[in-house]
């Protein structure tokens, strides 16, 4: 599934997508940081609370496919420019992150 | 070694924000050259994790990587503490960050082991008081 179909059938908002036709493999969540770069397959979409620019460096280098932001949280400024600038996928669900997960999970292996 | 390709980096303490700059960079360069996205991906994490290291704890400090024929090498220098007792560093979950990087999502205690979970070898150097050099290599 791409990325631009999961944003669609999961109902979530794009604050940037400049690669929409990325293909999604596995799903992480979580919030520190390094955890995610030690856990997170590459291709996959990683659940996060987290909004500040250093998301947006660590999306980019472990080479997730989107990043979700759960629970209504919107990314800040910075974050947002370097998303558009480092083609990383950022969407925002406004569901809780364990629905967020649940929709997830009916979509993605 | 005189043949091969050498990417220098200072890495700036001063903006904590702006860390990843070099990783990114080298990601770029990396693709250029025609690696294989898992060798990247290793090279862009373990660098990462370094580089916000030097950040945190030192100040900032330098970066070198060197494409050799068989592997990448990735060289992070600083002129930071240096590190009391490298084996209880390397434990995960073993942290010296202050609360405020925590709350940035980093001081986790999985930077080092990350760094040597993405690499095939890794050594490091470091002397209380004078610094800490980390070389790290990923093979192709």
């Amino acid at each position: 599934m791409t990325v631009k179909e999961l944003t669609e059938k999961m109902g979530l908002k794009a604050a940037c997508m400049p690669v929409p036709e990325r293909e999604i493999s596995g799903a992480y969540i979580g919030d520190l940081l390094s955890w995610v770069m030690g856990r997170a397959g590459a291709d996959c979409a990683w659940i996060t609370i987290m909004s500040n620019l250093n998301i947006v460096a660590v999306a980019s280098l472990a080479d997730v496919a989107c990043v979700i932001l759960a629970e209504g949280v919107t990314p800040d400024g910075a974050a947002l420019d370097a998303a558009r600038e480092r083609g990383v996928n950022l969407l925002l669900s406004e569901a809780a992150t364990y629905e967020t997960a649940i929709a997830l999970s009916h979509l993605i292996k | 070694m005189s043949e091969s390709l050498r990417f220098t980096f200072d890495v700036d303490g001063g903006d904590f924000t702006s860390a990843g700059h070099a990783s990114v960079q080298v990601k770029k360069n990396l693709r250029q050259l025609g690696l294989s996205p898992e060798v990247i991906r290793r090279v862009s994490i373990a660098m990462y994790e370094g580089e916000i290291n030097m950040v945190i704890h030192a100040g900032g400090g330098h970066a070198e990587v060197l494409v050799h024929e068989d592997c990448v090498e990735i060289i992070l220098d600083d002129k930071g503490p240096g590190i009391a007792d490298i084996e209880q560093a390397m434990q995960e979950g073993f942290s010296t960050a202050p609360d405020q990087i925590r709350s940035l999502g980093f001081g986790a205690g999985m930077g080092l082991p990350n760094m040597k979970r993405y690499t095939d070898s890794m050594e490091i150097f470091s002397t209380v008081g004078v610094g800490t050099k980390i070389v790290m290599k990923v093979n192709y």
